[in-house]
């Protein structure tokens, strides 16, 4: 799996001819198939795009998982498993990668897949005339030249990814990412088909224009109703799919979705059962509640160049008495974990240092809070005003109020102030807050995918937080190949985030939906939530 | 009429651009832009974005740049959808909401003007008292919990009819978003119609009508119906847009892909362009509708001709 490929490098040049030749529906002996193999998604929503380089969202990553296909791609326990390409490897300094390609591939149409179709979406993704968002995946992964390609300097053929033959696809780093493997389940680096793209332009994705290598191919696309996949008979593993049809439907509304799921029109709704129908319909339907973990984080970030909130005691004490066993248990209630650290334990390669407050009791960390507080200065004879930012959401608004109540020992007095959602992203954007609710979800399953985000220059550290130590020792993680080794690096960053308190991490998020029996193969552990619908199957009903 | 006609629409033109011009400044004056994500792009990826559509040009220019499309009818490219422009996603989602909307329009109507005028001619009577609590049910009904209402009773619970989902237009997929529709507008055109049809019946020349001894079916069909018809007319023009560009509640809880939803995710997702796009949309179609209906207004009474 991906650890072994990274733990390996260090012998330098391996193939990873090791790896599980690939994932499957996996359908256990004497399971007797439906005979009609099709499937129903509920998908959240309405997807910006379905270019594998244009896609924002998991609206759009959904789909895209079984339309398209990486050089690699997740088993159900979200390990990097070959994908197009079926070996790859990395040179010792962990900056060249080598992908060779599988045997006889093909896009949809029938015309031969090569290396060269990735060099041209990797070159597309990070072009300034193609303006997409996450031509940043490619700068941070430190690809050379992405940066200044998209800043216009440099050509875009003059990006470090370069077709060593039909089938060998090399990419060079400015700078070792040992867990650049692992960063490429990520839709933006799936290849897209040149002599499609090249002739019809924006038009290519229609249904009758898309042509991909996935293990489905489009076959009618209603926006803001329905996504309509069938199998793709080219796909290199298509002899091992079962599921023949699946249908995406795009629905924004938790409610509508549930009501359609009660109605038998949906198999498999999209995340997020809504919170005040999921204790009924636990008793309801036991075995149709599907609840696993997730690679994400919600918490509240402190702005920390506004007084008090510079000072490290008033942020721990307001952190040590929120107590997120009540949140977690009488708002939430889905199976979400207390959260003390920012990486959510579900990451893969480490796990997150014991906190040691964690295990107080919550008398003693009120009593250690107060301390805290009564030393900066604050009080019940000088109490501190907070304003709580957060955007508009039922959910939201429920914490917020909790958090409120429980800093109420603490002499805290809070205001709470929400906001429409484009317009609470301006306000945190622009530093114009105190405190702020956040959540943040992993684009890859390396611990640096949360980390990251605290790094002084990082444009998601909204809150400000500038720790040079911390940088430095992130920064240094990035040269140790080794998982066992790297993760000390993330453990020490981590226990200063513990110290510094930049953020209170309230708790780790899981994926709920509801999934009807006779849906087969769905991975119970797949922290990224990748579903790959080859993989899964429909048994008789 | 033609005279008329092309007055109107003369006059269109200046109201539409006011429109325009509001709609466009307003709507950049809103916090955020379509390009504010969770996650903050770095500044590099951000302006190629904002190249791409002259997010980059001062306002003025902007601004000119969308006027000269929108000359040529074009109503530029969606900034959420990226794989559509306006002019696409009105044209597919349009259709779907004039079809659901036509049917609902015409149920409402019907069933509307019969319920009120037998509810007029049976005044105080518990047909009346039935009817108009009916009514008032409906008035204050949000479509927000009658449609959910809907589906739980004839889908969920009964399996009659799907919960969402439009296929095409099946008859099936339209029986309770139309129900929801017509529901909520019948019972205000009931309400109307009875007031105006009790109005008219208590008119002297309904009672010299009935002098002369014509029969009742005759007093109605004839001389009563149409001025009674004329304040459900005046509500009924700029329903009828209502009616046709779709509703946010409806869509959102059946799942129909048509152009109600655009109005709110347009405006949350600041996407600029598909917003002014609608509020286009809509402003012609409003300036259509109320001189459609002051032309009808004249073909029904004819005290009230346009050219006087």
């Amino acid at each position: 799996m991906a650890k072994t490929i990274i733990k390996a490098v260090g012998l330098s040049l391996i193939m990873a001819s090791v790896l599980p030749m690939a994932q499957a529906a996996d359908v256990p002996e004497g399971t007797r198939l439906h005979p009609v193999q099709e499937l129903i998604k509920g998908n959240g929503g309405e997807p910006a795009s379905l270019d594998p380089q244009k896609i924002e969202g998991t609206t759009g990553s959904a789909p895209s998982k079984d339309l398209f296909e990486g050089l690699v791609q997740q088993d159900d326990y979200g390990n990097v498993i070959p994908g197009q390409a079926e070996s790859w490897s990395i040179s010792e300094d962990n900056r060249v990668f080598t992908f060779h390609l599988r045997d006889g591939l093909k896009w949809s149409d029938g015309e031969p897949l090569t290396a060269h179709d990735f060099v041209f979406a990797w070159r597309r993704l990070v072009d300034p005339n193609t303006a997409a968002r996450y031509a940043w995946y490619l700068e941070i992964a430190t690809v050379a030249n992405a940066t200044d390609i998209i800043l216009g300097k440099k050509s875009p053929a003059e990006l470090g990814v370069r077709a060593l033959d039909d089938r060998t696809f090399e990419v060079t780093l400015d700078k070792p990412v040992p867990y650049f493997v692992k960063m490429l389940g990520h839709q933006s680096t799936y290849p897209t088909p040149q002599h499609v793209v090249e002739r019809l332009g924006d038009r290519w994705t229609r249904p009758g224009n898309m042509v991909s290598n996935g293990a489905y191919v489009l076959t009618d696309w209603v926006v803001n109703e329905r996504i309509v996949m069938e199998r793709n008979p080219l796909y290199w593993d298509d002899e091992n799919t079962v599921i023949n049809k699946v249908s995406y439907l795009a629905i924004e509304s938790g409610n509508s979705e549930l009501s359609r799921y009660r109605a038998g029109e949906i198999d498999l709704t999209s995340t997020g059962i809504p919170i005040e129908h999921y204790k009924s319909l636990k008793a309801e339907r036991p075995d149709e509640v599907v609840t696993t973990p997730y690679l994400g984080a919600y918490y509240y970030e402190f702005n920390t160049k506004v007084p008090p909130f510079d000072d490290k005691r008033v942020r721990k004490a307001l952190s040590l008495a929120v107590e997120r066993e009540k949140i977690t248990t009488y708002v939430l209630g889905q199976g979400q974990r207390p959260a003390f650290t920012f990486t959510p334990q579900s990451v893969s390669g480490y796990n997150p240092p014991e906190v040691e407050y964690a295990n107080w009791t919550s008398e003693q960390r009120m009593a250690e809070a107060k301390r805290l507080m009564a030393e900066a200065g604050y009080g019940p004879d000088k109490p501190l005003t907070i304003n709580l930012l957060y955007n508009t959401n039922e959910n939201h608004k429920k914490i917020a109020v909790v958090i409120s109540q429980l800093w109420k020992p603490l002499g805290v007095r809070v205001s709470l102030e929400n906001q429409e959602w484009k317009t609470f992203l301006d306000t945190r954007n622009q530093g114009r807050f105190e405190m702020a609710r956040a959540g943040w979800v992993g684009d890859y399953n390396d611990a640096s995918t949360m980390l990251d985000i605290l790094l002084s220059n990082h444009g998601q550290n909204k809150g400000q937080w500038h720790n040079a130590e911390y940088d430095r020792i992130l920064n240094e993680s990035r040269m140790i190949a080794d998982d066992a080794e790297r993760a000390k690096y993330y453990e020490r960053a981590e226990r200063i985030i513990v110290e510094e308190m930049p953020i209170i991490p309230v708790y780790e998020q899981v994926i709920t939906r509801l999934k009807r029996p006779y849906v087969g193969g769905y991975p119970m552990n797949n922290v990224e939530d990748s579903i790959y619908t080859k993989n899964l199957y429909i048994i008789a009903h | 009429m033609f005279r008329f006609m092309v007055l109107r629409l003369a006059k269109a033109i200046p109201t539409l651009l006011i429109l325009v011009t509001l709609s466009f400044f307003l709507m950049q004056a809103a916090p955020g832009s379509p390009f504010t994500g969770d996650f903050n792009l770095p500044p590099e990826v951000l302006a190629n974005i904002e190249a791409k559509y002259h997010l980059d040009k001062p306002m003025w220019q902007q601004y000119l740049y969308y006027l000269g499309d929108l000359a040529r009818g074009d109503l530029g490219p969606s900034f959420k959808y990226k794989d559509y422009t306006v002019n696409e996603l009105v044209g597919q989602s349009f259709p779907i909401s004039i079809k659901l909307g036509l049917v609902a329009f015409v149920f409402t109507v019907i069933f509307g003007a019969a319920l009120g005028t037998v509810a007029a001619l049976k005044q105080n009577s518990w047909i009346d008292y039935t009817v108009m609590s009916l009514a008032m049910v409906g008035v204050v009904l949000p479509s927000f919990v009658l449609a959910p209402v809907l589906v739980l009773i004839f889908s969920v619970k009964l399996g009659w009819f799907p919960a969402g989902g439009w296929h095409g237009g099946g008859w099936q997929y339209m029986v309770l978003p139309v129900a929801a529709m017509a529901i909520l507008y019948m019972a205000s055109i009931a309400r109307i119609m009875r007031g105006s049809m009790i109005e008219v019946m208590h008119s002297p020349y309904i009672r010299t009508c009935h002098a002369k001894g014509l029969p009742m079916r005759h007093i109605i069909f004839k001389h009563a119906l149409r001025p009674a018809m004329l304040p459900v007319v005046s509500y009924l023009g700029p329903a009828f847009v209502g009616i046709i560009t779709g509703s946010v509640v409806i869509e959102t809880v059946f799942g129909i892909p048509g152009i109600g939803q655009y109005f709110v995710n347009g405006a949350l997702n600041r996407d600029y362009s598909l917003v002014l796009g609608l509020t286009i949309l809509v402003g012609a179609l409003t300036i259509l509708f109320t001189a459609i209906v002051d032309i009808v207004y004249g073909l029904i009474d004819p005290r009230i001709r346009v050219e006087s």
